[in-house]
């Protein structure tokens, strides 16, 4: 029963074309910025939106197609969307009921139902709250409960956390991650923030620009990511070159001593504590040196992330007694240095 | 007060008119009561009067409940239903707004009249005749009345998140369902309003009443109809009889006091 999409949808200038696979019990996560195609996808997979080609197929059942199209009621999916979306005229145990009257389940087998849901996302006492009565987190369980309260096929989740704040999304997200453990259908997980889907997901589907530019489980998009943005996203120095032996020629011109000799096209990243800064050009055998001026000074909890212009660009992160050593403003001359093997080198 | 003295006296050139207007709006009804024979109102209240009250009450009921059998799907279909057309047909909607009512009591008439394109066929099949008839006036006044309702409840179903309803269709519910237990009951503060205007207008209404069910004691002579026909007569009753729809319309604005009359202040 896995579920297969190639979708297409487009919208004016915009092309969504994403081919997806989930098997039982995976959680895939659709990741990338605004205006990638996430939300496009979600409502394509929920029958909220047509394809303009291609297909979604969930074992032998065709959901969408050349001659078919299953509208959203009739498929079994389960939906948590951004800002929930709870009818606020009804009380919490009629949200979670509500998907199962729908589906022809009587009404008391669906308020009992339902209330063991309620249960089971730990809102034992809230039967009767209404939904504006609920915090965030409260409200963030109805409408996870609901949306498996019929045991759909497929749950989609709508950037789940974003509307949490930060000491709540911490403890909601590992509940999230309980509940997705003991579901068994498809899932896909839409966000742009990268700790809930790496966190929460068993593999990552980078999407940009409508296409999905990377995949692969999260600790391996996360050491070699393939584009600026996940790059950004994992906090890593990122570059594109050739190698030649132990010599990468960047895209800009520059070039990098790297570890182990290669020949071809590369990714070339490295951390940021992994470069160190010095007001005079240091000395030494095989490292990467280059001059640098400071362009913007961010201060992080422990540390403090300097971004630097130069041949290369990079992000350096130092230390608060390096800040106070060197005296950084923007504009400041300084010298980069990167130890070759600190780089991580892999082929584009 | 402070305000006006920070931001400068309030300009002559609104107030004037402004406190015209007002006086012009409030004058007439001081009149009416000044003038009610307070004294001798009891015995003015006669059998007729009751007889009008209770036609007038009875039909604009049934015009209302019309209307929103009639009106909220209307409603529904220009507001959520995505056909062609719909801005055209919120015009049409419309036009019974702007018609003065006696020309669409004689469109009534020429429609269901006993002669007309529909009412020849329904006293031929159905021995049924509309025209001076105490259906004809609640026909007459849902005719007039139903633009307010409709134009009321798309104004609530068009700022209502239509993202509900897609979470609905998520969670397995039909178009009919959705619309019973997700739409409706987050609009139902715009349908209650449309509903009291309309059956405001409904209880006003005279003129496509009397060209269209003509003027039958006890059968089609409602309030405003009664009001008319004993200014000739015997204006104390009149000015009773307008009192008795001046006390019901400010009874219609105070249970509508919250959202219309209260605004921002």
């Amino acid at each position: 029963m896995t579920l297969n999409a190639d979708l297409r949808v487009t919208r004016g200038t915009f092309t969504l074309d994403l081919g997806l696979t989930i098997a039982p019990g995976e959680v895939v996560a659709l990741l990338g910025p605004n205006g990638a195609g996430k939300s496009t996808a979600l409502r394509a997979l929920a029958g909220l939106l047509p394809l303009t080609s291609g297909h979604i197929t969930v074992g032998e059942s065709t959901w969408d197609g050349a001659d078919a199209f299953l509208p959203a009621e009739k498929r079994p999916i389960g939906v948590v969307f951004q800002d929930y979306l709870l009818f606020a005229h009804m009380s919490a145990l009629e949200n979670v009921a509500f998907g199962l009257r729908a589906r022809g389940t009587r009404r008391d087998e669906a308020r009992a139902e339902a209330a063991r849901w309620l249960g089971r996302v730990g809102l034992d006492g809230h039967a009767r709250t209404r939904p504006r009565s609920l915090s965030g987190g409260q409200a963030q369980r109805v409408a996870l409960a609901r949306a498996l309260a019929t045991g759909p096929s497929l749950l989609l989740l709508d950037e789940p956390l974003a509307a949490l704040d930060a000491s709540t999304r911490l403890q909601v997200r590992s509940e999230l991650g309980r509940h997705l453990a003991d579901f068994g259908g498809h899932t896909l997980l839409v966000t742009h923030d990268p700790l809930d889907a790496m966190v929460l997901a068993d593999r990552l589907v980078i999407l940009e620009g409508g296409r999905a530019v990377q995949t692969g489980p999260p600790a391996e998009v996360a050491r070699q990511p393939r584009t600026d943005y996940v790059a950004n996203l994992v906090g890593l120095n990122f570059h594109r070159g050739t190698a030649s032996g132990t010599e990468a020629r960047l895209d800009g011109g520059s070039t990098l001593t790297i570890p182990r000799p290669v020949d071809g096209p590369v990714h070339v990243v490295f951390p940021p504590n992994a470069v160190s800064l010095h007001a005079a050009r240091p000395e030494g055998s095989p490292r990467n040196v280059w001059p640098v001026t400071v362009d913007a000074i961010e201060q992080h909890a422990h540390t403090t992330r300097v971004r630097l212009d130069g041949a290369p660009n990079v992000l350096a992160d130092i230390t608060t007694a390096t800040l106070a050593d060197l005296r950084l403003r923007p504009g400041d001359a300084l010298w980069a240095a990167v130890k070759a093997t600190e780089l991580h080198v892999y082929p584009a | 007060m402070t305000r006006t003295r920070v931001r400068g006296r309030l300009p002559v050139g609104l107030v004037v008119p402004a406190v015209i207007g007002l006086a012009f709006l409030l004058v007439p009804l001081a009149g009416l009561l000044v003038k009610t024979p307070w004294t001798s109102l009891s015995t003015l209240l006669s059998a007729e009067v009751g007889e009008a009250l209770r036609l007038s009450l009875v039909c604009a009921s049934l015009a209302t409940v019309l209307c929103l059998f009639l009106g909220v799907p209307l409603a529904w279909l220009l507001a959520r239903s995505g056909l062609p057309g719909r801005g055209f047909l919120r015009a049409l909607v419309t036009v019974p707004l702007v018609l003065p009512p006696v020309v669409g009591g004689v469109a009534l008439l020429l429609v269901l009249g006993r002669r007309g394109l529909i009412g020849e066929h329904l006293d031929a099949w159905f021995g049924i005749s509309l025209p001076f008839t105490t259906a004809g006036v609640v026909v007459a006044e849902a005719f007039v009345a139903m633009p307010f309702l409709v134009i009321s409840v798309e104004g609530a179903l068009r700022a209502a998140d239509p993202r509900y309803e897609e979470a609905a269709a998520t969670l397995g519910a039909s178009r009919w369902l959705t619309f019973r237990r997700v739409t409706l009951p987050s609009v139902l503060p715009g349908v209650v309003a449309g509903a009291v205007l309309c059956w405001a207008r409904a209880l006003g209404e005279f003129g496509a009443t009397i060209t269209f069910a003509g003027n039958f004691p006890g059968e089609t002579t409602t309030m405003p109809l009664a009001v008319y026909l004993a200014l000739e007569t015997d204006p104390d009753a009149a000015i009773v009889l307008s009192i008795v729809l001046l006390l019901v319309s400010v009874g219609v604005l105070a249970g509508l006091r919250d959202r219309w009359i209260s605004g921002p202040s």
